[in-house]
């Protein structure tokens, strides 16, 4: 294994660990679901994607490239943001409230005028 | 109301190709490799799952049009006959072997007949985990 690519590992790696404390910081200090959920789907996906990239480069120096690593790495970065979208999806049609200090939502505008052109037909 | 969620759809198309295709690896890879037909079972019938919560469970009876009970049936049978065949070469049952070929395009190639016993357990383990989702979802 040579110098500089153990290096880039140990940067990539690092940068992941970094960016997943501070999705768990986000997670614990945010105030309501859709703010954690904004945290937790994208600090937690380049994360995650990071530390995914350091172990490519890694076993890329013992046994070439790793198709499942790739694999992995591109299922994390499609599934990761559907699955926050959901959670948030579905929390608000639960009518789970915004935080307080919100001003703007513009989905309730939205799913009003749908709701009332549902009534007129 | 039906819940129209273009992203979920879309995101489903292409991720059920990855989850397939990687469960055919993982069932591949079984030999010498952490996987096998278990969990590539698992792996295959999870991505069908995955249709089901996205579309519905029409959707994969369109896709699958046959009864999951016979796939597990067949599985069975198939791994039951790998043990038989044993016989037809003066071996006890269940014995297995393997040996190498030249297979066009692949090259040398390791072909054993636990793979056979595989297949079964890899029949087996889709049927089974479909018809429990079957039943459980269809269910008013």
């Amino acid at each position: 294994m040579t110098e500089i690519s153990s290096v880039v590992v140990a940067v990539f790696v690092l940068l992941g660990s970094f960016l997943s404390l501070v999705t768990t910081i986000g997670l614990l200090r945010l105030p309501d679901i859709y703010s954690r959920t904004h945290a937790a789907s994208k600090s937690a996906t380049l994360g995650v994607l990071f530390i995914l990239l350091g172990a490519l480069v890694f076993f890329y120096q013992e046994s070439g490239l790793d198709a499942r690593l790739i694999l992995g790495i591109l299922f994390v970065f499609i599934t990761s943001p559907v699955a926050g979208h959901l959670i948030s999806r579905a929390a608000y049609y639960t009518n789970v409230p915004l935080w307080g200090k919100s001003v703007r939502d513009d989905l309730k505008v939205v799913s009003k005028e749908k709701r009332s052109k549902s009534v007129q037909h | 109301m039906r819940p129209n969620d273009v992203i979920l759809k879309t995101a489903t198309q292409l991720v059920t190709f990855i989850i397939i295709i990687f469960s055919i690896y993982v069932f591949l890879a079984g030999h010498h490799n952490p996987g096998g037909g278990f969990i590539g079972g698992l792996m295959t019938a999870a991505a069908f799952v995955l249709i089901g919560i996205a579309f519905d469970i029409k959707t994969i009876k369109r896709i699958l049009p046959f009864d999951f009970k016979i796939l597990t049936a067949t599985g069975l049978l198939i791994a039951v006959l790998t043990g038989i065949g044993s016989f037809v070469f003066d071996s006890p049952f269940l014995s297995h072997t393997y040996d190498y070929f030249y297979l066009p395009l692949l090259g040398k190639t390791e072909l054993a007949t636990a793979l056979l016993f595989d297949i079964g357990v890899y029949f087996v383990v889709i049927g089974v985990t479909l018809t429990i989702i079957y039943t459980i979802g269809e269910d008013n």
